[in-house]
C-alpha cells in the first residue's frame, strides 16, 4: 500500500493517539522491517509512524529492584550497559551475540520482541528473567498500559498478543535473587550475523548442589520462543548431577518441536538442544 | 502526487535540506539526492556492511535505515572522512597495505574500521587482531581475504596509540 501519512511523535501519548486511527506501520531501527518490505512478506500500512524520537522509551533503569529497559533501547545500549553487566550478565551475553555491530547500533529491543521471530535472541534471557512487556494504548483520553508476561506474549511466528492500537513501550523484570546464575548459548555456522539454529538459556540458583528456581528457554525450536516448563519441572529442587543433566537432555529433546528448514534439520536441532542444555547446565552448576 | 517529507540534517559537516518519500532508505537518499556513491547497495539485508555510514556517531546499515529518520541528525559518509587530496589516516592505511581488490565493500569497511578504533580509543587498551576482526564482523568482502584489512587497521591502532 502507498504511505499516505508520516508521523514522528516525540512522546508515548502522541504515538498511541496516532495508533488509535487504524492500521499503521511502526518503524524503529528498520533492521527487520526493511528486508521484510523488500522481500514482499510485509506491506506498509497507509500510516507510517517513526517512533525513534520518543526519548522516554529509551534507556535502562532500576527502581525498587525492578529493571526497566525502554522499548527503543538498542542492542548496543544493552551490550554496553555496566549495570546489566554487573547485575544481569546474561542480557549482555545475548546482546553480544546479536547480529553485527551495525545492526546492534540500530536494532531496538522492542523491535526484536515485536518481530516475534522464533529465533529472536533477546527473548531468550528475558524469558529466564520472567520479564513482562509493557503495552501502551490510548483509552478514555489518556495513556493506559497493560503488562503481559513474555512467556504469554508470542502466539505464532511473527505474531504476538499485541493489538493494532498498542505500542510496546518497555520490558521489565525483577532483579535476579541471591545466587542466580544464568547461561546463554547460541549456535550457527559462524559467530556474526547468524540467525540462531538453536539458542539456549538456562538459569537457576544452586545451593549445596541443588538447583532451584530452574528456568529453561529455547529459541528456534518451536513456532514461538519456548519456556521449557517440563524440563524446568524435572530440574527443580534436585541435585544437579550427571544423572539429572541426562534426564534434562531427554526431557528437553521431547519438549522441543523444531522444523526442517534451510538452516538445519529438525533432527539436528533436537540434537543441538541436548548438547546445549548440557553445556548451559554445566556452566550454571560451575558458577 | 506521492507523499514526500521535508528533512534537514547535517551531512558531512554541512546542513542540508531535501524531500524524500517516507519509504526511501538512507542509502538511496545519499546516492540519489546527494550523489554520495561511496556507500554501496549489495545485500540490502544488513548482512554485508557495504552501505555503512555513521548516524549521530554510530555506524548503521544505511540500506535498512529510513531517510526520513535522518531529520535533525548528523550523518557522516566515507566522503566526509577524507578527500582524494587528503586521505584520512584509515583510508591511507588501506591503500598502503593493499587492503583492497575490487573496492566495492571498502567504503563501508573503512567507515566501520574508523568507528571501532574510535570506540576503543578511550579504553586505554590496544586492540588485538581478534578485536579488529570482531569489530568488522558485519562487513563482508567477497574478493579478497581479510588479512590485509586487519593489517591496515592494526597499523592505524598502533599509529594512533603512539600519538
Amino acid at each position: 500500500m502507498k504511505i499516505e501519512s508520516y508521523n514522528a511523535p516525540s512522546s508515548i501519548a502522541e504515538a498511541v493517539q496516532l495508533l488509535q486511527h487504524g492500521e499503521a506501520t511502526i518503524v524503529a531501527g528498520g533492521t527487520d522491517l526493511t528486508p521484510q518490505i523488500e522481500a514482499g512478506v510485509r506491506e506498509f500500512a497507509a500510516t507510517l509512524i517513526n517512533i525513534q524520537r520518543i526519548e522516554e522509551m529509551r534507556g535502562i533503569s532500576v527502581t525498587n529492584e525492578r529493571y526497566r529497559i525502554g522499548g527503543l533501547t538498542t542492542v548496543t545500549d544493552i551490550r554496553e550497559s555496566e549495570m546489566l553487566a554487573a547485575d544481569v550478565p546474561v542480557m549482555v551475553d545475548a546482546a553480544d551475540h546479536f547480529a553485527s555491530p551495525q545492526i546492534r547500533n540500530a536494532a531496538s529491543l522492542g523491535g526484536n520482541l515485536c518481530n516475534a521471530s522464533p529465533a529472536g535472541d533477546m527473548v531468550i534471557p528475558l524469558l529466564l528473567l520472567d520479564a513482562e512487556a509493557e503495552l501502551a494504548s490510548w483509552s478514555d483520553g489518556a495513556v493506559s498500559t497493560r503488562r503481559v508476561a513474555l512467556a504469554d506474549f508470542f502466539t505464532a511466528p511473527g505474531r504476538t498478543v499485541m493489538q493494532a492500537n498498542e505500542l510496546l513501550t518497555a520490558v521489565e523484570f525483577a532483579g535476579p535473587g541471591e545466587g542466580f546464575a544464568a547461561a546463554f548459548i547460541k549456535s550457527g555456522p559462524r559467530p556474526a550475523l547468524e540467525i540462531s539454529t538453536v539458542s539456549m538459556g538456562v538459569a537457576g540458583v544452586i545451593t549445596d548442589g541443588v538447583i532451584s528456581a530452574a528456568r529453561v528457554s529455547i529459541g528456534a525450536v518451536a513456532p514461538i520462543p519456548l519456556r521449557a516448563r517440563d524440563t524446568e519441572a524435572v530440574l527443580e529442587g534436585k541435585v544437579l548431577d550427571e544423572a539429572l543433566i541426562e534426564l534434562a537432555v531427554e526431557t528437553a529433546s521431547l519438549e522441543v518441536k523444531p522444523i526442517d528448514d534451510v538452516r538445519a534439520s529438525s533432527w539436528y536441532r533436537k540434537h543441538l538442544t541436548g548438547v546445549y542444555i548440557r553445556r548451559a547446565l554445566s556452566h550454571v552448576a560451575g558458577n | 502526487m506521492s507523499l514526500e517529507i521535508d528533512i534537514t540534517f547535517t551531512l558531512n559537516g554541512r546542513i542540508v535540506q531535501t524531500r524524500v518519500p517516507p519509504s526511501m532508505t538512507t542509502l538511496s537518499m545519499l546516492r540519489e539526492k546527494f550523489d554520495l556513491t561511496g556507500g554501496k547497495l549489495a545485500c540490502g539485508e544488513g548482512e554485508c556492511g557495504a552501505c555503512t555510514v555513521r548516524i549521530d556517531g554510530r555506524t548503521i546499515n544505511s540500506c535498512l535505515s529510513f531517510a526520513v529518520d535522518c531529520n535533525g541528525r548528523e550523518i557522516q559518509t566515507i566522503e566526509g572522512l577524507g578527500s582524494v587530496a587528503g586521505l584520512e589516516i584509515m583510508q591511507r592505511a588501506f591503500v598502503e597495505h593493499g587492503a583492497i581488490q575490487c573496492g566495492y565493500c571498502m567504503p563501508g569497511m573503512i567507515m566501520q574500521a574508523r568507528y571501532v578504533v574510535d570506540q576503543n580509543a578511550g579504553s586505554g587498551q590496544i586492540m588485538t587482531r581478534d578485536d579488529i576482526a570482531r569489530g568488522l564482523e558485519g562487513n563482508v568482502c567477497r574478493c579478497s581475504g581479510y588479512t590485509k584489512v586487519v593489517d591496515a587497521v592494526a597499523a592505524v591502532v598502533l599509529e594512533e596509540a603512539s600519538l
